[in-house]
């Protein structure tokens, strides 16, 4: 059973062309699809980053379980060193965790209208990813463990190191979205995916590293 | 049945600064139907390159001596084999070429949720491909340790092969976790309004649940892959025993995207054989709720039978037990759609065409290759034929007698559709006569010969398999025949086939309800509302196309 029910995506497109639908086909042809293209996707972008989000949790998600599996079945080579600090990286965790707070109270900020406020935030946030990335790297110059040293001290290094790689990625990716959030750039208190997406993606890289820090340095 | 005549239109000129013509195939484009395009010629070009591989390998195992080419060379000659069928010939082919060309008609859209994703998907292949190609005449060679790549084979192998294959397959992993969210969001999020879920045809539901195993499982072989290359190039020791690493691990990893593999190469194809029956046929399809439940269903357990490939690597009993009953249980739904194809071909007006046979032997073909797989998951059977050709032939009959063959029944099926044109079907039936006989003689024989301790991968065999060996190699060649009529066919056609209408075979899916080919936007007018795809053989008052299509009409009976 087949009806011609109207396209809500593409009516104010139709209305110019309402006149004439049957007699130029050529003109409701193309004039829908422009306006689906222009204003109709921000879901579908978000809804394509969760995908893709979900698709990274499962890359994380093989890495350790290959570190649970490593830990349960092989042993630790004898006087191999395998100390992990504690402190700096819950420093660290409380700094991610924060920084996700100030993601967020940059976002709530823009949707008020309050722009500067938000590039505000959006900095602070810039400065605690920073500051976890400096606390990783002084971390990596003092464990006693080097990349190649023993099966766990590898894993740790690719697990940790992986994640660093989405949190500098994190970094410049908020870098990008403060600057189209200047007066006159892209993104608008009413047109803001690019901050949305920045917000899922840093929110995501919070999550994975909580599970890997109970997992690396609790366990 | 009668179709009205296309009225004269100009088509729509396609948006911005896309090239026309037949340079927009060799372009970035972003139209679906050029990227589906696309996939489809250059999985074509790897399959060749594929086939001419495998004919290297049939022609050393013609004899017991390992006499035509080096043994380093046949090991590279069979790990480039598996890894451009897999990679580069079925899962571009069954998921990207025809996902791309079909799917936004199917869901009433005219373009992909992220058409530049989508080509950026389709581009990371060709370049992945050469690479992998390439690696041959490089210092060293190819790499050597098969498709599965086993440390620590993979490990002492050459390394530069092995690094360019590794390079390779992380690009093709990336284009097919593009492909799958493009998917994904396609059928979730640009369904036109109007259409429910359980409207959409059955291929939509197949690539629904092959880009949920995509986007499940390969991130893991990409993250394996970047561990095994840390291994080689910086000599970690993750799956190196000699430094202390579990290769068992590798194996479980592995498995966890290769096992889904399969289903992400045979649902797509489950999904293609669901639309070209019905039509053929006139029925509808039979069990549309059971299929959709069936595909999730083998979705499910596809993700959670992997280690049924490593009954022979030191498996705990209740890992074997639990693998074992797993792998069983997905007998159950496929079987499910198998009696629902029967069903729907039962008592129908089959019109045996050269679509109808690829299809219908893609059934009987598949049937045979899920009987051995139901036989390998049992473990005292599997431990006796592990890594034997008996394996080879079980894996051929599902990827090549089930995948390559729905491939084919496509292409003869949606070929109008692509050019406007028809196949020529003499050249057809004799393209299929040849491929049925050469496959099952090819791979048939394997069976007895892995039954009977003929290891695979080896260049060398007893001399007592030698006659069953040729009898395979026969049935390799009467294959490489068989594409001769086809490309033949293929090429005239396209130029100067029979002009084939818009919608030659009278069918109700929504990409037969625009012009053939189709305008860039896919619709001249507004896109059609198709709640009954299937809906062959019913009063003719129920379907209203003329509605629908605004277009093009076939007011044919039925």
């Amino acid at each position: 059973m087949t009806s011609a029910v109207p396209n809500p995506i593409s009516q104010s497109a139709r209305s110019d062309a309402a006149a004439a639908p049957a007699a130029h086909p050529q003109a409701v042809g193309t004039a829908p699809h422009s306006t689906e293209h222009e204003s109709g996707h921000a879901d579908a972008r978000l809804f394509g980053l969760g995908t893709f989000l979900v698709a990274d949790a499962m890359t994380f998600a093989g890495f350790f379980a290959a570190y649970l599996t490593f830990r349960a079945v092989n042993p630790l080579p004898e006087g191999a060193n395998f100390e992990r600090e504690l402190l700096l990286p819950t420093i660290n965790t409380v700094l991610l965790l924060v920084s996700s707070v100030t993601f967020h109270r940059a976002g709530s900020a823009l949707r008020r209208g309050q722009s500067a406020l938000c590039r505000t935030w959006l900095l602070l946030t810039v400065a605690l990813g920073a500051t976890f990335l400096a606390g990783q790297m002084l971390e990596y110059f003092n464990l006693p463990f080097g990349l190649t040293d023993n099966l766990f001290a590898s894993t740790f290094y690719a697990l940790t190191g992986f994640h660093g790689l989405h949190v500098t990625l994190g970094v410049i990716c908020i870098l990008i979205v403060w600057w189209q959030s200047r007066a006159g750039g892209r993104i608008t208190p009413t047109d803001h995916f690019g901050l949305e997406a920045a917000e899922l993606y840093w929110h995501f890289v919070d999550g994975i590293w909580v599970v890997l820090y109970g997992i690396l340095y609790l366990l | 049945m009668t179709l009205a005549s296309p009225s004269d239109f100009n088509p729509p000129a396609p948006p911005g600064l896309q090239p026309q013509g037949w340079l927009r195939y060799f372009s970035f484009s972003l139209d679906h139907k050029v990227i589906g395009l696309q996939y489809l010629v250059t999985g074509f070009i790897f399959y060749f390159i594929g086939g001419a591989l495998a004919g290297v390998i049939r022609t050393e195992l013609a004899s017991p001596l390992s006499d035509f080419i080096p043994r380093q060379t046949y090991n590279e000659v069979l790990t480039l084999h598996g890894t451009v069928m897999i990679f580069l010939w079925i899962v571009p082919v069954v998921n990207g070429a025809f996902g791309n060309y079909l799917i936004p008609f199917y869901v009433g859209a005219r373009d992909m949720a992220f058409p530049r994703l989508n080509a950026v998907a389709f581009w990371l292949i060709p370049p992945a491909g050469l690479l992998l190609i390439s690696s041959y005449f490089l210092a060293g060679g190819a790499a050597q340790s098969g498709w599965t790549a086993y440390p620590p084979l993979s490990i002492t192998t050459p390394a530069l092969g092995q690094v360019i294959w590794i390079l390779s397959v992380l690009l093709l992993g990336g284009s097919s976790i593009f492909g799958g969210i493009n998917f994904i969001a396609t059928i979730l999020k640009l369904r036109r309004p109007g259409l429910k879920l359980m409207q959409l045809p059955m291929y939509c539901w197949a690539m629904l649940g092959t880009s949920i195993l995509v986007v499940l499982s390969t991130p893991v072989l990409a993250g394996t892959l970047i561990l095994l290359s840390f291994d080689i190039l910086a000599h970690t020791g993750f799956f190196n025993p000699a430094l202390g690493g579990n290769v068992v691990v590798y194996q479980h990893l592995f498995w966890f995207y290769s096992h889904p593999a399969v289903y992400i190469m045979v649902l797509p194809a489950f999904g293609l054989v669901s639309e070209i029956l019905p039509v053929h046929a006139r029925k509808p399809l039979f069990g549309y709720t059971t299929m959709v439940y069936s595909i999730m269903g083998i979705v499910v357990l596809g993700l959670v039978v992997w280690a049924h490939h490593m009954f022979t690597s030191g498996t705990p009993p209740w890992m074997r037990l639990f693998f074992t009953i797993a792998t069983s249980f997905i007998a159950v739904p496929t079987g499910i759609k198998f009696f629902n194809w029967l069903a729907t071909l039962w008592g129908g007006k089959l019109a045996l065409n050269s679509a109808m046979l690829f299809s219908c032997a893609f059934i009987v073909n598949f049937v045979f290759g899920g009987i051995t797989g139901v036989a390998l998951a049992q473990v005292p059977f599997d431990i006796h034929v592990h890594d034997t050709y008996f394996v080879v032939g079980h894996f051929h009959y599902i990827v090549y007698g089930g995948t390559v063959f729905v491939i084919f029944a496509s292409i003869y099926h949606w070929f109008p559709k692509f050019t406007g044109r028809m196949l020529n079907e003499h050249l057809g039936r004799l393209h299929f006569l040849l491929t049925f006989v050469g496959f099952n003689l090819c791979f048939a024989p394997q069976h007895w010969l892995g039954l009977n301790g003929m290891p695979r991968r080896v260049a060398e065999y007893d001399p007592s398999f030698t006659t069953l060996n040729q009898v395979s190699s026969v049935g390799a060649l009467l294959m490489g025949i068989s594409t001769l009529p086809f490309v033949i066919n293929v090429i005239a056609s396209a130029l100067s086939g029979e002009p084939a209408g818009d919608n030659p075979w009278r069918a109700l899916t929504p990409e037969w309800l625009t012009s053939s080919p189709p305008p860039v936007e896919n619709w001249h007018g507004e896109a059609p509302l198709v709640q009954h795809p299937y809906g062959y053989g019913e009063a003719a008052g129920i379907l209203d196309i003329r509605a629908a299509s605004g277009q093009q009409i076939w007011t044919g009976d039925q």
